[in-house]
């Protein structure tokens, strides 16, 4: 299990971890970032992705 | 002993390569050399953060990770020269410096214009942090500021500009700014909501020369207007890190151009297998839209490169070192992503939108939030909306065939 931390005051909303890691995190009707706190292992290497491309540098794994 | 990766260019693409290489399991020695005397740093939160509040080197550096702990960084180092056929680059220090693999990174650097009285003091960029820092100290409320360059970076920078309290005018050569990529009818709308906000555009204009002893005190454009200043940002786009590579055997009619694999094309036939570019200095094509080689300056580019490279490098490295791996073999093509933040207009866009021959409203109202499709003879090669980025990212799966 990996914990998955954004920091809110920093993203944008900018939706480019979408892409890396799509079952953790999304964009909702409104536009805001939605992610889960908590993914599988096998999600690691995506969300090391979505970490790489998020523009505000804003998500952390929290080992 | 065993010859390095040299990386040229210790920004993101180069930080990326890095952490690729040793990703996919390289292991040898890597020398990054970067001109800037910072560690790779951020640059998205340069025309955001950085010119609206203080922020400090270390808020925009990237974190350092453990596999790039020994990378060797020799920053505050300009590579003057290259020896393709020796398989060397060399720095204004004085080093050769022989490689294994050569990663061009270089990036582009802000243009300038000439003008008859070539002021300097007073006159601004945006591309580094040094450019944003000395930029923030001029933007004082009430400053009066001329933009030369209506395209993204031009607006946005307008944008913060007025935010933090200065006057803003921006003269465009162009009719209506970022004309292209967005075509007509989303450029009318940019424009209108940035005259609302109070930015004042002066378009189909140049800047001719600049009025002042030592300091810039205004601009004289082409129609012989003089518009007093106390800032001037030329935003009129960038310009490939490229002068190192010249007279080498190497193609360079457009950044450095590559085949399909990334690897650099020869100026002669063939390519160079050891020498790889990557991000905004590299122009390759996309068998997303065609075979046409492109510099592609969007957010995901170089990282995208980084990953793609590093993987081919360290499968080829460790084939040359008797190891049993695999070469890549997919095509590298990366869907272009971007977005620009101006006022409270968040455009967030997909796919290469100047390649398009029409664009049209597909979802939205045009006086709210709305998203525009972008097509090339009838098949959609960019999508863009203002707002509704759900909705603009499920159109991202149009290129994902």
């Amino acid at each position: 299990m990996i914990k998955i931390d954004v920091d809110m005051t920093k993203c944008q909303h900018y939706g480019q971890c979408v892409f890396e890691a799509p079952n953790v995190f999304k964009l909702n009707d409104d536009d805001k970032l939605e992610y889960t706190a908590t993914a599988d292992d096998s999600e690691r290497a995506n969300v090391e992705a979505a970490i790489d491309i998020c523009p505000m540098q804003a998500i952390f794994i929290v080992d | 002993m065993t010859k390095p990766v040299v990386i040229v260019g210790a920004s993101m693409g180069g930080l990326r390569a890095a952490e690729s290489l040793r990703r996919f399991g390289y292991s040898g020695p890597i020398i990054a050399i970067g001109e800037e005397p910072y560690p790779p740093y951020n640059r998205p939160p340069l025309s955001k953060e950085v010119l609206a509040a203080e922020v400090s080197l270390e808020a925009v550096a990237f974190p350092q990770r453990p596999a790039t702990a020994d990378v060797d960084w020799r920053l505050s180092t300009r590579v003057i020269g290259a020896n393709l056929a020796g398989s060397s680059v060399e720095t204004d220090k004085g080093d050769v410096i022989e490689y294994s693999k050569l990663i061009i990174a270089t990036g582009l650097r802000a243009k300038r214009q000439d003008y008859p009285n070539n002021l300097f003091v007073g006159r601004h960029v945006i591309r580094g942090l040094d450019d944003a820092l000395a930029l923030r100290a001029a933007l004082k409320p009430g400053a009066k500021v001329v933009i030369l360059g209506s395209g993204f970076i031009g607006c946005e920078t307008a944008a913060t500009a007025r935010k933090l309290g200065a006057d803003v005018t921006v003269v465009g050569p162009a009719e209506l700014p970022i004309l292209r990529p967005l075509g007509r009818e989303f450029a009318s709308e940019v424009k209108r909501r940035q005259e609302h906000a109070g930015t004042e555009f002066l378009m189909g204009r140049r800047v001719v020369d600049l009025i002042g002893d030592a300091v810039v005190e205004g601009v004289v454009l082409d129609d012989g207007t003089q518009l007093p200043c106390d800032v001037f940002i030329e935003a009129i786009g960038s310009h490939p890190n490229i002068e190192w590579l010249e007279g080498q055997d190497i193609d360079l009619s457009n950044g450095v151009v590559c085949s399909s694999n990334l690897n650099a094309r020869k100026a002669s036939e063939g390519y160079w297998p050891d020498v790889y570019a990557v991000g905004d200095v590299a122009s390759f094509p996309n068998p997303i839209f065609d075979d046409i080689p492109r510099r592609v300056e969007h957010w995901n580019i170089p990282t995208e490169c980084a990953k793609y490279v590093g993987a081919r490098v360290a499968a080829e490295l460790a084939i040359e070192a008797g190891a049993e791996a695999e070469i890549p073999t997919a095509d590298f093509k990366p869907i272009p992503s971007f977005w620009s933040d101006q006022f409270d207009m968040h455009i967030l866009a997909f796919g290469l939108l100047g390649l398009a021959d029409e664009s049209r409203l597909i979802e939205g109202d045009i006086n709210d939030d709305f998203v525009f499709g972008y097509y090339r003879a009838g098949k959609m090669v960019g999508v863009a909306g203002i707002g509704m980025r759900s909705v603009v990212q499920g159109y991202r799966k149009a290129f994902e065939a």
